[in-house]
């Protein structure tokens, strides 16, 4: 899903990933420094390069390679639920159980450009692994209809929308709390930051498709649920992408009226600021959508 | 120019200063001996909100050398964002629908908590009050505000996402990481009322360092963004160890 969680199950592993990733300060800074000069289009090389320096020219241990193929496939599954509702619509392809119609160009567009971004990390990553890159996860091995708990995912445009929208407050929250495991790294954070901040703006957006598509009002922030819980998603099966979403203080700072400012309510606190998500609850959330045997 | 609501918190923070209490300072600690060598010569000059270094006359200091740098950097776009929503939320423009002036008004309360939050966090190492130059925006012009929004929101989430990498510690890391996905989601929500489906143009972000073929988001050093936001910022704002 990121590369901000691979490099923390690399060190759960390896508790010298960062040593080797950052031997010499002055040889990272170099490479830095051609990063910024090579096209972002070959980001991909570049971070396979950089694992390639890590761990000199002889294979990637199998436990490293187990972790970015983790990683990947997150991306594979992110990327399938998009893809799946876009080929299905293709005249001539062979999918056929995706009954519902996007309501016009415009939203088949904006998932087109959500499916592409997924696409684009995936490439990512597949990069950065190589040859040791797992064997793709096929459509075949995903149940988007979470084993009967979204069973009209594909007959039905708002139920569609509702997954994508945990979809994506979850990968926005999984990047998150990884972050800090980068900070000795400072090339690969910054891109796991551009990551990041592109699943806020798809989740923006789905949410606005969502509001669009029914009568229930979504706002692009994640806010209170109706009746004031975290999960403002109507939507109680997904409890858990929004579990801890409803904090009203940080580091110490109680931000409902901070300032004297009245119009800071419990719900502008909670909207004000994303939460993260571990580990450990992400896998929960993605086993939902991978059939028995695939699980993660 | 005068922004009512702008003048009453300086006050109140003001008196917040204080009345710092022992919370602020483990939240603070980290920065060590460093930080209260900037306590100190902020508290040295506290009539003077606004002069970090009296030989810059009249302006802000955001020095790059630690994460208060990075921290006051934060605040002084959250500052400047804040006082444009302010602005827009009071009088929205009359094309404004209900929904829209219902949202601005939440974003408004957003960069607020925003910058609160690190007018808080900072204490008495918190740069002073920016003075904002908006004369380049009409206000009551709907499309004149947006494109404004837009502008404030990408470049936005291209700072915060140029800035992270240099804050070395993992508790204001997450901090930046917590408010810079809700910039993302103002900027998907302001892109998509100018054009729907532009929520993740990654294209039209080449020049904030956006990568659309890999999917990456905008980042900017600093100086860039700064330099950008000078147009809106009457303050002077000296930039040092960057």
């Amino acid at each position: 899903m990121n590369i901000v969680n691979i490099l923390e199950e690399i060190e759960k592993v390896d508790g010298e990933i960062y040593e080797r990733l950052n031997p010499r300060r002055a040889a990272m800074k170099s490479f830095f420094n051609m990063g910024k000069k090579i096209s972002l289009a070959a980001m991909p090389l570049a971070l396979g390069s950089m694992f390639q320096k890590a761990y000199g020219q002889t294979a990637l241990p199998a436990a490293v390679v187990d972790v970015l193929n983790f990683a990947l496939s997150l991306e594979y599954l992110e990327y399938h639920f998009y893809n799946h509702c876009i080929v299905g619509k293709t005249p001539g392809s062979a999918v056929t159980d995706v009954t519902f119609n996007f309501p016009n160009a415009a939203s088949q567009a904006a998932i087109t450009t959500i499916r592409d971004h997924e696409k684009a990390h995936v490439d990512l990553l597949v990069g950065a692994l190589g040859s040791s890159a797992r064997a793709p996860i096929a459509y075949a091995d995903t149940d988007f209809r979470a084993g009967g708990a979204f069973a009209t995912v594909y007959s039905d445009y708002n139920t569609f929308l509702a997954v994508a929208q945990g979809f994506e407050d979850t990968g926005v929250r999984a990047y998150k709390g990884q972050a800090g495991n980068l900070l000795v790294s400072p090339g690969v954070l910054q891109t796991a930051l551009q990551i990041h901040s592109v699943e806020a703006r798809h989740a923006s957006h789905i949410r606005q498709m969502r509001t669009a598509a029914g009568t229930t009002v979504y706002k692009p922030w994640v806010s209170l649920g109706a009746s004031g819980q975290a999960n403002d998603s109507g939507v109680a099966a997904v409890d858990a992408v929004y579990a801890g979403e409803d904090l009203t203080v940080q580091a110490g700072a109680n931000i409902v009226g901070i300032g004297g400012n009245a119009g800071i309510t419990k719900a502008v606190a909670v909207e004000s600021f994303d939460e993260p998500l571990d580990k450990a609850s992400v896998i929960t959330i993605a086993n939902l959508f991978l059939r028995d045997g695939k699980k993660l | 120019m005068k922004h009512n609501e702008l003048e009453t918190k300086n006050e109140l923070q003001e008196k917040s200063l204080f009345d710092k209490t022992v919370g602020r300072r483990s939240f603070l600690q980290y920065a060590g001996a460093g930080a209260a060598g900037i306590a100190l010569v902020a508290a040295g000059c506290k009539k003077d909100r606004g002069y970090e270094n009296p030989t810059m006359n009249g302006g802000v200091t955001l020095d790059f050398k630690d994460d208060f740098g990075v921290l006051n950097y934060a605040y002084a776009l959250e500052q400047l964002e804040a006082a444009f929503y302010v602005k827009v939320a009071s009088a929205p423009p009359a094309a404004f629908t209900t929904a829209q002036k219902a949202y601005f008004q939440d974003i408004q309360f957003h960069e607020i908590a925003h910058r609160e939050f690190f007018k808080a966090a900072l204490g008495t190492a918190a740069i002073g009050s920016l003075e904002v130059d908006f004369s380049s925006i009409d206000f009551t012009s709907a499309s004149s505000v947006l494109g404004a929004a837009m502008a404030f929101e990408d470049l936005g989430v291209s700072a915060y996402n140029g800035a992270g990498p240099r804050i070395k510690n993992g508790t204001y890391l997450l901090l930046a990481g917590k408010i810079v996905s809700v910039e993302a989601r103002h900027a998907a929500y302001v892109r998509d009322l100018i054009s729907n489906g532009s929520f993740a143009d990654l294209n039209s972000l080449a020049s904030l360092g956006a990568n659309n073929s890999a999917g990456l988001d905008a980042a900017l050093t600093p100086d860039k963004v700064l330099t950008a936001a000078q147009k809106y910022i009457k303050t002077k704002i000296n930039v040092i160890n960057l």
